[in-house]
C-alpha cells in the first residue's frame, strides 16, 4: 500500500469550491466524462488570471457541457441549443465590462450553431469560446457530431459514419479567431494556462478541448473507459504550438495534435465600430450607454 | 419614470408606421436592437442603425433571425432594452426564442411588420395572418402580450406601450404591425420626453443573499437582476424553481407554467386597449385591428348611411384577447362581423367569447391587398337580415 505524504486536513476544501454552486452538487455528468476536468481547468485559470468574478459570465447552449453555465458560481446563461454565441454577443455589447465565456460542445456550437461560430469570429466578437468536443451529441443518446469520426459508430450511423469531420481549429483560423488552441483532458496545465490566456487576450479566442464519452462514444465503438481516453491522449498527442491548422485534423485512433495554433492580433467588434463611426460621424458620435436606469 | 431626452424626436412629423415604431422605441429607451433583413419591416432597424450612434447605444446586423432574436435576450440581461424587427418568415425563426424569453421572463420587444405567407408567400404585400402563430407559436404554455397598432401615429405610441408593458409583466410582447400600416405615411406627433412614461425595469432592491430570481411578487412578476452585479445568478429555458435551478419535478413545472400563463392575464382584463364608436344603439358590432379596422371605417360609414346600426370595436391589445369586453358586447348585439387579412383567426376568439350570444360572421381574405369595404358592408347586412 502507498501511503500519501501529503498532509490534508479533514476539513480541506477543494480550491475550486468558491467557483460551483456546490448546492447543485452532484452534477449529471458520467464517471470517466472529461467535461468536469475542463471545469476544474477553467476555474483554476480564473484563479490565476486574478479576474474579478462579478463580471464574468458563462453562457452555455444545450448538451452535456451545456450544463456547464448551472454549476459556474458565476452570472449564467444556459439558452436555447446552438445559441450561446449570439446571447453572448449581445451580453457583451450591453455590457462590454463583462468578461463573457461561452462554454459549450462540438455538436452545440458547429451544427445547429455553426453559422453563429463563424460569423462571432469573422466579427472578431470579444468573448471566450471552450468547446468541450467529445465527438458525440452524449446528451441526446450518441448521435453522429460533425465532428464524428469517420468510421466511427453512433445511433444514428450504426454502420459507421461516412461524412467527414469538421477540423474545428482549421475552421476557427479561418473564419478569423485570434487566439486558437486545442488540449485534451489529459492536458490539465496546458489547458488551464491556454484558458488564462485567452481570457487576457482580447477578441475571439477558441479553445478546443477533446474530452473523453465513455457512456457513448467509447462503449458504442468499444474503446474502453475514461481512464483508457486518458492513455490514449497521452500517447497519440503531439504538442505543436503554431502548426498549420490545416493539417490538425482528427480522427478515431490516429494523432491528436495539441497546442498553441494561432495567436495574433486583430482589432475586435467594438474597436472596429468606434473607429468606423468616429471617421463618419466625428463628434456626432456618441459612445453606446445601453444599461438602463435602475 | 420619463423617457431619456436623447431618444425623443420631438416634434410633428410626416413619416410611416416602420420609422415611427424605430421613433417608439428610441423614446421607450431602446438602446438596443438587433436584426436581419426582410420586408416589409426593415425599415424599423434601417432608421435604428442610422440614429442610434448618435444617441449611444448599438445596431447589429446578425446572421439570421434566431441570432437576431436571442442577441436582444443577451443584451437585456446585460442591462439594454432591446428589441428585434421581422416579418413572416424571420417571425417563425423566432418561435424558440420567443418561448426563451417567456421562460427566462426576459423583457423584450418583437416587431412584426405582417405580410402575406404561408413561407416566402407576398414579401412586399400586406396580411394579418401570423395572429395566431404570435400568442401559439412557440411550443409549451406561456402568455404574451401582442398590440396591433392601425396608424404610424399608433406605431410610435404603442411601441412606447409594448416596452412598458414589456418590463412590468416581464414578459416578450409583440407589436404586430402590417405590411400597409407600416408603409402608410403619415402625421406622427412626437410628443416632449417629460410627457412620455416610460416604465423601469424591476430591477430587486435585494441583497445578492436575499434574492431568488424567480420568486413571483404579489402580481407575480419575479424582480430582476443584470450580469455583472455581483448576484452570480443562473438563468435556463429549462424548467427552473425560485433559485433558478433546473428542477424537473411535475410540482415545479405546474408552478412555473401556470404562473408564467396567469401573470400576462390583467393585461388583457381590465387594461385590455382597444377603440369603440357607436355602439350605444349598435346591432352588429365589426370587430377588426390593423388597417382592416381602416378598411372597416368605411364600411361602417356606408351601413349607417343606410340606416343600419352597426358600430366598432376595434382592438388594439389583440393578446391577452380582450375576452370580457367581447362577451359583454355579444349580450348586447345581434351579430358580429369580423373581418382580417386571413382566413380566420382572431374570429375564432371573438366566437369564444360571444359564447353562442350574439351570431359571428368572418370576413375572409387571403391577403396581398386590403379588403373592398364592400364585402364587408355585405356582411354586415347579412348580418342584420
Amino acid at each position: 500500500m502507498i501511503e500519501t505524504t501529503l498532509d490534508i486536513p479533514a476539513d480541506a476544501r477543494n480550491p475550486v469550491e468558491p467557483f460551483l454552486r456546490m448546492e447543485r452538487m452532484p452534477h449529471i455528468w458520467c464517471a470517466g466524462c472529461g467535461i468536469g476536468t475542463t471545469v476544474n481547468c477553467f476555474t483554476r485559470a480564473l484563479l490565476k488570471s486574478k479576474a474579478n468574478l462579478d463580471k464574468v459570465a458563462v453562457v452555455s447552449g444545450i448538451g452535456c457541457t451545456g450544463r456547464v453555465a448551472g454549476y459556474a458560481r458565476l452570472d449564467s446563461f444556459h439558452t436555447t441549443h446552438g445559441r450561446a454565441i449570439p446571447f453572448a454577443t449581445g451580453l457583451k455589447l450591453a455590457n462590454p465590462e463583462l468578461q463573457v465565456v461561452v462554454y459549450s460542445g462540438d455538436g452545440d456550437l458547429f451544427a445547429i450553431g455553426g453559422n453563429h461560430f463563424i460569423h462571432a469570429a469573422r466579427r472578431n466578437m470579444d468573448l471566450k469560446v471552450i468547446c468541450v468536443n467529445n465527438m458525440i451529441y452524449a446528451m441526446t443518446g450518441g448521435q453522429t457530431a460533425p465532428t464524428t469520426p469517420l468510421e466511427a459508430l453512433t445511433s444514428t450511423a450504426p454502420y459507421g459514419v461516412s461524412e467527414p469531420a469538421f477540423n474545428l481549429v482549421s475552421l476557427a483560423e479561418a473564419a478569423g479567431a485570434c487566439y486558437v488552441a486545442r488540449w485534451t483532458t489529459y492536458h490539465v496545465m496546458q489547458l488551464s494556462r491556454s484558458m488564462e490566456e485567452a481570457l487576457g487576450k482580447k477578441g475571439f479566442c477558441f479553445i478546443e478541448v477533446l474530452s473523453p464519452c465513455p457512456t457513448l462514444y467509447q462503449r458504442r465503438n468499444r474503446m474502453g473507459d475514461g481512464l483508457d481516453a486518458m492513455k490514449y491522449y497521452k500517447e497519440a498527442s503531439k504538442i505543436r504550438h503554431g502548426a498549420p491548422t490545416s493539417e490538425c485534423s482528427l480522427s478515431k485512433s490516429g494523432e491528436i495534435v495539441v497546442g498553441k495554433f494561432v495567436d495574433r492580433e486583430r482589432p475586435d467588434y467594438c474597436e472596429l465600430l468606434r473607429a468606423q463611426m468616429c471617421q463618419s460621424l466625428g463628434e456626432r458620435y456618441a459612445e453606446p450607454e445601453v444599461v438602463c436606469s435602475r | 419614470m420619463h423617457a431619456d431626452p436623447k431618444g425623443v424626436l420631438t416634434g410633428v412629423h410626416f413619416m410611416d408606421g416602420d420609422h415611427a415604431c424605430c421613433e417608439g422605441a428610441l423614446a421607450a429607451g431602446a438602446r438596443f436592437a438587433a436584426g436581419y433583413p426582410i420586408t416589409p419591416s426593415t425599415e424599423v432597424v434601417e432608421r435604428f442603425a442610422a440614429r442610434i450612434p448618435t444617441i449611444g447605444g448599438i445596431f447589429i446586423q446578425m446572421e439570421d433571425e434566431l441570432a437576431a432574436s436571442i442577441a436582444i435576450q443577451g443584451a437585456v440581461w446585460g442591462g439594454a432594452k432591446a428589441f428585434t424587427v421581422t416579418s413572416g418568415p424571420g417571425f417563425s425563426l423566432m418561435m424558440e426564442h420567443i418561448g426563451l424569453a417567456a421562460m427566462t421572463e426576459t423583457p423584450c420587444v418583437f416587431v412584426n411588420v405582417q405580410r402575406g405567407g404561408p413561407s416566402t408567400g407576398l414579401p412586399t404585400l400586406p396580411g394579418q395572418a401570423d395572429m395566431m402563430q404570435a400568442r401559439w407559436g412557440s411550443h409549451g404554455d406561456y402568455g404574451i402580450i401582442a398590440l396591433c397598432p392601425n396608424s404610424p401615429q399608433e406605431c410610435f405610441d404603442l411601441t412606447i406601450t409594448a416596452f412598458n408593458l414589456s418590463e412590468e409583466f416581464r414578459v416578450p410582447v409583440m407589436m404586430m404591425l402590417d405590411e400597409c400600416v407600416g408603409h402608410m405615411t403619415e402625421k406622427v406627433v412626437i410628443p416632449e420626453a417629460e410627457s412620455i412614461e416610460v416604465t423601469p425595469r424591476r430591477y430587486t432592491k435585494r441583497s445578492p443573499e436575499e434574492y431568488r430570481p424567480f420568486e413571483p411578487q404579489e402580481d407575480l412578476v419575479p424582480e430582476m437582476v443584470k450580469a455583472g452585479d455581483g448576484y452570480r445568478f443562473h438563468i435556463t429555458g429549462l424548467t427552473h424553481d425560485e433559485r433558478g435551478y433546473p428542477d424537473m419535478s411535475v410540482g415545479t413545472q405546474d408552478r412555473l407554467v401556470r404562473r408564467l400563463t396567469e401573470k400576462v392575464k390583467p393585461a388583457g382584463d381590465g387594461r385590455a386597449l382597444y377603440e369603440t364608436g357607436d355602439l350605444d344603439d349598435a346591432e352588429v358590432a365589426v370587430v377588426s385591428y390593423g388597417i382592416t379596422s381602416r378598411v372597416a371605417q368605411r364600411a361602417l360609414q356606408l351601413a349607417r348611411a343606410r340606416g343600419i346600426r352597426a358600430g366598432k370595436f376595434r382592438l388594439i391589445t389583440a393578446w391577452p384577447f380582450p375576452e370580457r369586453q367581447i362577451r359583454e358586447l355579444a349580450g348586447l348585439v345581434k351579430a358580429f362581423v369580423v373581418p382580417e387579412l386571413n382566413l380566420g383567426q382572431m374570429v375564432y376568439e371573438v366566437e369564444r367569447s360571444a359564447a353562442g350570444k350574439a351570431k359571428v360572421i368572418p370576413v375572409t381574405h387571403a391577403g396581398g391587398t386590403v379588403h373592398n369595404p364592400d364585402v364587408i358592408l355585405d356582411a354586415i347586412m347579412e348580418a342584420v337580415r
